[in-house]
């Protein structure tokens, strides 16, 4: 067979070690796949709020397997049982592996207990789409609150995710948040774990 | 090296997305439920328990006769029912299944929750269990 090399030919896809993998993959590719993502999704849907929420959706199970496949990878099987600790981890960890660095701030709100921001000067995501005037307040960066959400949730940490843009002086582009609004029985638990 | 064994996989909702008997006993006429009852009797143990301790593995946590239940808890809860006294052995059987596991999570067509069907599957955890238990 032309280029067999020595790549090890696997029978089935439960005996090939999982394994580093590549660590990178092709920027272009992916904003390829993501616009063809976006557009697809814009010829299924009437309004703005179900196009948001089919790309969180596709996030979400992006989010399932990453937690997973890193709880393995990078953190020896631990198991993170506190808030703090899967915030930070989804800030730091989750972030290197999907964008290559940790994202920019992570913050909690001041008006609410349960509310905290990871914000971002641009969203990998965003970097290729413009939003035209007439869809306002849509926001790719769904995808990428589906991801945190499906993080989240599957470590057991139920929480409602959003996007946001948030201008900024100074600054041509806003700047992106993502709002994580924990659920009543995350803070509950939090309490009595003290 | 133990007889029997009964190996669940609880999603996070308690529903069994997998079962295996693994062992070469026979199964008895009476009680032919009774490892599966026996593991969902522990669910309850297990949802305290997860909350208290960051690794993954909860070694033994409940007792019936002479059966042990052990749990490894990742989102979703591994159950063994088994009378083996062997804890590395253990150990090693949920960590391999554990990797089987995230193999056919990783498949973007599986949606996380659902039962896990495929023989190839079956297939594995019977010869892992064998080796480790």
């Amino acid at each position: 067979m032309i280029g067999t090399g020595k790549i090890k030919q696997y029978a089935n896809v439960l005996d090939k070690p999982l394994g580093k993998g590549k660590q990178e993959v092709s920027l272009s590719a992916f904003a390829f796949l993501f616009s063809e993502l976006v557009q697809y999704n814009q010829t299924q849907v009437d309004n703005i709020s179900e196009l948001e929420t089919r790309l969180e959706d596709a996030g979400y199970a992006v989010g399932a397997r990453v937690l997973e496949l890193l709880c393995h990878r990078d953190k020896g099987n631990r198991r993170e049982t506190r808030l703090l600790g899967i915030l930070s981890f989804v800030h730091s960890t989750v972030w290197k592996v999907l964008f290559g660095k940790v994202a920019d701030s992570l913050e909690k709100g001041t008006e609410h207990e349960d509310e905290y921001m990871i914000s971002e000067k641009e969203l990998l995501v965003n970097r290729f789409i413009s939003i035209p005037k007439d869809m306002g307040t849509f926001h790719c960066g769904a995808f990428v609150a589906g991801i945190v959400k499906g993080v989240l949730e599957n470590a057991g940490f139920p929480a409602v995710v959003t996007a946001h843009f948030v201008p900024v002086e100074g600054q041509q582009r806003p700047r992106t948040t993502i709002l994580i609004k924990f659920a009543e029985e995350v803070l509950r638990r939090e309490a009595r774990l003290g | 090296m133990t007889t029997a064994a009964c190996f669940i996989i609880a999603s996070r909702n308690d529903i069994p997305i997998y079962e295996a008997e693994v062992g070469s006993a026979a199964k008895r006429e009476d009680a032919a439920q009774l490892p599966q009852f026996i593991l969902q009797a522990a669910l309850d143990i297990v949802q305290d328990l997860a909350w208290t301790t960051s690794a993954m593995i909860l070694k033994t946590i409940d007792k019936f006769n002479d059966l042990v239940v052990s749990v490894y808890v990742t989102d979703d809860r591994f159950m063994l029912l088994h009378d083996s006294r062997s804890d590395d052995g253990i150990k090693s059987f949920f960590q391999e299944v554990h990797e089987l596991y995230i193999k056919s999570l990783l498949n973007p067509l599986y949606l996380p929750g659902s039962r896990i069907t495929s023989s190839h599957f079956n297939t594995k955890v019977g010869a892992l269990a064998r080796k480790y238990l």
